[in-house]
């Protein structure tokens, strides 16, 4: 009998340590590897579309609840001032939804530029409107109160060739993303603020 | 003990290096020796695991009842081995990547449980200390040199350890020797390693 309580007891005590400890390098380690995450999923993305600031955008991020979402928007800041802001909208594409990171100066409302980060897009059709960066480059100096559609569709983008699908679900994404962007401007604005320096 | 502190830590590095000598632990020997970064990688986490669960096996060896000691082992491994998931997360992102299952895969690598049970639970905390340390690095050496002649042969590069560095071994013209870095050449290589080690060892 002795013997069964004593091995409750060690062991009970020895899972109760684990876990206190366990708990304490998750929450140490909580806001690094969100930093991480960001830096290698979207970080190439925020990087390319805010070339040029003299910020980290991915330390300089704020949240907006917009209604049950909460969107992450990354402030890049060119010549002190804090104009610019990214944020990831989703579209659909040919094999699932692609997420888009789109940049937008926010005095001007015109996009920075635009640039894929997740896909699950043919390999070497549609995977090429993440790899190849004329495509997103195109984007650059349009104004996002206008909607987007690629060229066969009247539009103004030219589609990446062999993934007309795929395109038009990125147009399709940064059209929807200036339905939330005008919407939380007003907070864009007062947040981005902040990080002026 | 008959064998010294200095001794109990470099039979690890020959006499009993794990993956040539013991033949354990051979799962993540295989699987992540493509690239040195990721063998070296793969060896600093499981010889900072392999430390410090000696060291805890061995001072709680007077404590834990000898029935439960397999979980107890277990908990303490565990506990580590996502301790140094977390850690690797945070601060070496692209290589906790590279590894994926690999690493909480440690939980069940037999070289530590294996320490763990033929050599901490028997012995002193210095002592295990040393066996540990002598594991680890005999373990994460062997896991460099296969890397090494794999990446080379195969891939023709040779990347350094925890940075971005790849290193070009042979020219442009290098057709690289794919058979190497696929899983049928990491059996292949460590067959060869193996043999050699036991023609010098004679």
């Amino acid at each position: 009998m002795r013997d069964i309580i004593r091995m409750i007891v060690v062991l009970g005590v020895m899972s109760a340590v684990s876990g206190v400890v366990l708990a304490g390098v998750k929450s140490g380690t909580a806001a690094k590897i969100e930093y991480q995450q960001l830096k290698f999923v979207k970080g190439p993305a925020i990087k390319m579309i805010l070339q040029g600031c003299s910020n980290d955008p991915i330390v300089d991020r704020f949240k907006i609840q917009d209604g049950e979402i909460e969107q992450s928007f990354y402030v890049g800041v060119f010549d002190g001032k804090a104009n610019a802001v990214a944020y990831e909208t989703f579209g659909k594409g040919f094999g699932g939804d692609v997420g888009i990171m789109v940049g937008v100066n926010i005095e001007t409302d015109q996009l920075l530029g635009i640039g894929v980060t997740t896909h699950s897009e043919t390999p070497g059709l549609g995977s090429r409107a993440k790899d190849d960066p004329s495509f997103g480059a195109q984007f650059k100096g349009m104004s996002i109160n206008k909607p987007f559609k690629v060229k066969p569709d009247g539009g103004q983008v030219d589609a990446v060739s062999g993934a007309t699908v795929t395109s038009r679900g990125v147009c399709a994404g940064v059209t929807d993303s200036a339905g939330f962007y005008k919407k939380l401007k007003p907070q864009i604005i007062e947040q981005a603020k902040a990080f002026a320096k | 003990m008959a064998k010294t502190i200095v001794q109990e830590f470099t039979k690890g590095l020959w006499e009993e290096i794990p993956p040539f000598r013991l033949v354990l632990g051979l799962c993540p020997v295989l699987a992540v020796t493509k690239t040195v970064a990721n063998g070296v990688g793969m060896g600093v986490a499981a010889t900072f695991v392999l430390v410090c669960s000696n060291i805890l096996v061995s001072a709680l060896r007077n404590i834990i009842p000898s029935q439960v000691r397999v979980p107890c082992f277990i908990i303490i491994i565990a506990t580590f081995v996502v301790v140094v998931e977390l850690v690797m997360q945070a601060f070496t992102y692209p290589l906790f990547l590279q590894l994926g299952i690999f690493i909480p895969l440690i939980v069940v690598n037999c070289i530590i449980l294996g320490r763990a049970e033929a050599f901490a639970s028997k012995n002193g905390v210095v002592a295990s200390t040393a066996d540990g340390l002598g594991i680890g690095v005999g373990f994460t050496i062997a896991l460099a040199v296969l890397a090494s002649l794999r990446e080379v042969f195969g891939a023709g590069t040779l990347s350094v350890p925890f940075s971005d560095t790849v290193i070009q071994v042979f020219g442009p013209s290098f057709q690289p020797f794919t058979f190497m870095v696929e899983a049928p050449g990491a059996f292949v290589c460590l067959g060869l390693v193996l043999a050699i080690m036991n023609l010098v060892g004679k």
